[in-house]
């Protein structure tokens, strides 16, 4: 089943997410390149709020692929994410970053905090079987 | 809305193309970043157009971002009838960009370090650290209100032969 995440009106107004579901986990593509705009974050980090919030246990992969730029702001965000995924006891997955924005996540070590994986496939294989075979540090 | 002002005359226009440096530009606006955006976009687009490489851009996009972000965040608390002055200059060779904002400043030296083990999970305090790692120079005034980003781009050497300096579309 795929979908945008809410309801009519925000899908064409302001979704910023496809979220996919694989089983109970919850697959998340962002749907602008630049996830930089403070509007942009600001609905993000709601969207992915309300997603682990109606979630029991929740298991997201949230994908990369085609964002070509961030700032500390999103990163802000996404950590904000990730507490709450794993307050609810939960786990959170990366995948399909670029290069230059892994990068970031380097410079900050914010590699070491989120399970980041190359492609969408290793990130849904870590979070079934619970191994890290080819997560990135 | 448009601030933009140069700082140089046609005289000093002349004189910075004689000497192969360029005009130092300067830009106020109220704090909202859609305004910070609109400055960053068009220092950006400068540098295309003097063949700064993709890595520069990514850098600069970020480290402006942040400088920016700071500004109307931190320094003015975003209140919308303080503004954030930018001044920037761009040659072939460089870029130097200031920003500064109508706060009290801070202290660069004494931010937590954001990459400690117990600092990982904070949602801010990573700007600074970004900008650090991707200028080739950041510099605070004494009063911390200010910074000075530059960046060297990456495609130019010495045996190319800049022919202009900086100049500024208006209107």
């Amino acid at each position: 089943m795929s979908a945008s995440f809410g309801d009519s009106t925000m899908q064409q107004d302001a979704a910023r997410l496809k979220v996919t579901h694989e089983g109970d986990i919850v697959q998340v593509e962002f749907t602008s390149r630049k996830i930089l705009d403070e509007g942009n974050i600001a609905e993000i980090g709601d969207q992915l709020s309300a997603l682990v919030e109606t979630e029991h246990r929740p298991r997201l992969v949230i994908s990369f692929a085609g964002v070509d730029h961030l700032s500390s702001a999103a990163l802000g965000t996404l950590i904000t994410i990730n507490n709450k995924v794993k307050n609810r006891d939960g786990q959170l997955r990366l995948c399909n970053i670029s290069p230059q924005i892994f990068e970031v996540f380097l410079i900050t070590k914010l590699n070491t905090l989120f399970h980041i994986y190359p492609t969408i496939k290793e990130a849904l294989e870590s979070l079934r079987s619970g191994a890290q075979t080819g997560r990135l540090q | 809305m448009k601030h933009l002002k140069l700082q140089a005359g046609p005289r000093g226009r002349r004189e910075s193309r004689e000497k192969n440096v360029g005009l130092w530009c300067s830009e106020e606006f109220p704090s909202q970043m859609a305004e910070g955006r609109r400055v960053e976009e068009k220092i950006l687009s400068q540098c295309r157009k003097y063949a700064y490489g993709q890595r520069d851009l990514f850098a600069l996009k970020l480290a402006l971002e942040e400088a920016i972000c700071n500004a109307i965040r931190h320094g003015n608390k975003s209140t919308p009838s303080k503004h954030v002055r930018v001044k920037y200059r761009i040659t072939r060779a460089r870029i130097d960009v200031m920003v500064e904002d109508e706060g009290s400043g801070f202290d660069p030296a004494v931010l937590p370090d954001p990459t400690a083990d117990q600092n990982l999970e904070r949602a801010c305090g990573r700007g600074v650290l970004l900008m650090r790692a991707y200028m080739n120079n950041v510099v605070f005034n004494a009063a911390g209100n200010s910074v000075t980003l530059t960046k060297f781009n990456e495609n130019y050497s010495s045996s190319d032969a800049p022919i202009c300096s900086t100049t500024v579309a208006f209107g």
